[in-house]
């Protein structure tokens, strides 16, 4: 019936193969070498697996990954559920506003937002020297090269992958369901914990999890903005790599880390798909 | 009254826009700094700065160390972007417009490098790379960065084909337009704007890569923010201020294009 479906629409096909070849010639063949590596380097065996998972100060740095992230993934809910519903749930005005300015670390270098924070967390920066002014604290607070730092910095570059999910899924919902719990006579605070909060949970599951994800893989901002005892795994490879040479090692981590990665995916995939997720 | 009374409580109504404030603070504080740095008369990283001057404006263009790597990173981010846009829109057509087992996955592969950790695709590429003789010159930082820029053109056109009334090709090819003439005289300035965003999210990923162009760059051939990690790291001056500031204009003018490429093919078609 319908000729143009039919015979022609498949030649189109040959125009995903040059983007396919060049992503497997030089994308998927490099990180299959290092998922190769982590079992054959120096000698074929678990043996890197055994380090890493075995000695405390491996397990200091996944453990160290993994609460930064948790971490930052808290926060940045937190702060993050009251802009999306305020963006959800406000004026035309205001809504584009809010979406430009939450829009706008996407187009500020990464490097130099870190680098901005440097300035104003430091002992003589912007915030200390206005706390001191005001009476608040009485020496400079350490802000920068700690836990502290590491949270200000993550939490404003990842927030808008919290909130966009989130504002997607409050724009879709029906308030006809709040509406009716309010006029049956829920309480605001209740009518919110019983009704909006369960709704919106798929949108804040799956932008938590794009958050946790992309923390977990973290190098620019804890190595600038972290101290000594801060060290995530991102930083760990490329350590093994660039001091040591040890492939195995930084194999094996990759490998971990892509394994722990390729999981949370898996789940926010079940709950919404990864593209709506991802999708700006 | 009763769209008030859905989230009344006066006292988390004042909650919720005390953060909504305070985030707003918190996204843009940093630029601001930044903006404001770039024109500092100290040569410090002082703020407030004690006074104004464009004198890193200045430095950024006669230094040779900056300047270089400015150039570098031009010449890196120009193929890159034309090399991503045209694979990506081919393939993003391609997947759009046929039907074939395992479109799922070959979608996946092609937005894979947006997922893999960078540090991963980093090590990996650099392994390769020096074997290949791709490192430490234009030609291994440009496929490295074309790599990552893929899945930025893929996503943002399979939005766009998705959203286009099929039945305008439809009606070219059943009126005997071949289906090259097709693509070009109906899909493609459709399409147009999605392409063209593409193109510029490309620009701004290799522009702002720091991590894979590190561990692939060498003294000789080195990109902007190679440079500008080995000076945050060592004594900082507010050149790097003048650079993101000149970014931050780049992508604000990008995007502004974007906007208006994309209300005037809504307004065509409107027509």
């Amino acid at each position: 019936m319908n000729l143009v479906a039919k015979n022609p629409m498949n030649k189109n096909a040959w125009l995903i193969v040059p983007a396919i070849v060049v992503i497997l010639c030089f994308f998927i063949y490099p990180v299959s070498w290092l998922l190769i590596d982590s079992f054959a380097r120096p000698k074929w065996g678990i043996q890197n697996y055994e380090v890493v998972l075995g000695r405390f100060v491996y397990l200091k740095v996944l453990l160290n990954t993994f609460t930064i992230s948790a971490g930052t993934t808290f926060w940045c809910a937190v702060i993050g559920y009251p802009v999306a519903y305020t963006m959800a749930h406000c004026s035309k005005r205001t809504r584009r506003l809010l979406i430009f300015v939450v829009l706008i670390p996407f187009w500020t270098s990464l490097l130099v937002r870190t680098f901005a924070w440097m300035v104003l967390l430091q002992k003589t920066g912007l915030i200390n020297q206005t706390l001191l002014t005001l009476g608040v604290i009485a020496e400079p607070i350490a802000l920068i090269y700690n836990r502290i730092g590491v949270y200000i910095g993550m939490v404003q570059v990842l927030l808008p992958f919290l909130i966009f999910p989130l504002y997607s899924v409050m724009l879709r919902i029906d308030r006809n369901y709040s509406f009716a719990a309010a006029t049956l006579g829920a309480p605001p605070v209740r009518n919110f914990f019983r009704i909006y909060l369960p709704l919106t949970l798929p949108g804040l599951v799956s932008g938590g999890t794009l958050v946790f994800v992309s923390s977990l893989g973290y190098y620019i901002t804890p190595a600038l903005l972290g101290g000594p005892a801060d060290l995530m795994i991102a930083q760990l490879i490329e350590r093994q790599i660039s001091t040591s040479g040890n492939w195995g090692m930084a194999g094996a981590l990759a490998v971990l880390l892509l394994v722990v990665t390729a999981i949370c995916l898996g789940v926010v995939h079940r709950i919404i798909g990864v593209k709506t997720a991802w999708g700006r | 009254m009763v769209a008030s009374s859905f989230s009344s409580g006066r006292f988390w109504v004042r909650l919720r826009l005390a953060i909504c404030s305070f985030a707003v603070i918190y996204l843009i504080a940093p630029l601001i700094v930044v903006l404001i740095i770039s024109f500092s008369s100290a040569p410090f990283l002082t703020f407030p700065p004690p006074g104004f001057s464009m004198q890193w404006y200045n430095n950024l263009f006669t230094n040779p160390a900056w300047f270089n790597s400015l150039v570098t990173s031009i010449k890196i981010l120009i193929p890159t972007s034309i090399l991503a846009t045209v694979l990506g829109t081919a393939a993003a057509y391609g997947l759009a417009r046929s039907s074939f087992v395992g479109k799922q996955l070959v979608m996946g592969l092609l937005l894979s490098p947006m997922i893999v950790p960078v540090i991963i695709i980093a090590i990996g590429i650099f392994g390769v790379f020096r074997a290949l003789g791709l490192y430490g010159n234009l030609l291994g930082l440009i496929i490295a960065h074309t790599i990552l820029a893929i899945p930025y053109v893929v996503m943002t056109v399979s939005g766009s084909l998705a959203v286009i009334d099929k039945r305008l090709e439809d009606a070219a090819l059943t009126l005997g337009a071949s289906p090259l003439r097709c693509f070009r005289r109906i899909t493609f300035p459709l399409i147009f704007p999605a392409v063209l965003s593409g193109m510029l999210f490309s620009m701004v990923v290799s522009f702002d890569e720091l991590i894979v162009s590190m561990f692939i760059s060498t003294p000789v051939v080195r990109p902007v923010t190679v440079q500008m990690w080995s000076n945050i790291r060592g004594s900082v001056d507010p050149t790097i201020a003048a650079i993101a500031t000149l970014l931050f204009c780049f992508s604000l003018l990008a995007l502004l294009s974007e906007r208006a490429a994309a209300r005037k093919v809504k307004k065509e078609v409107d027509e």
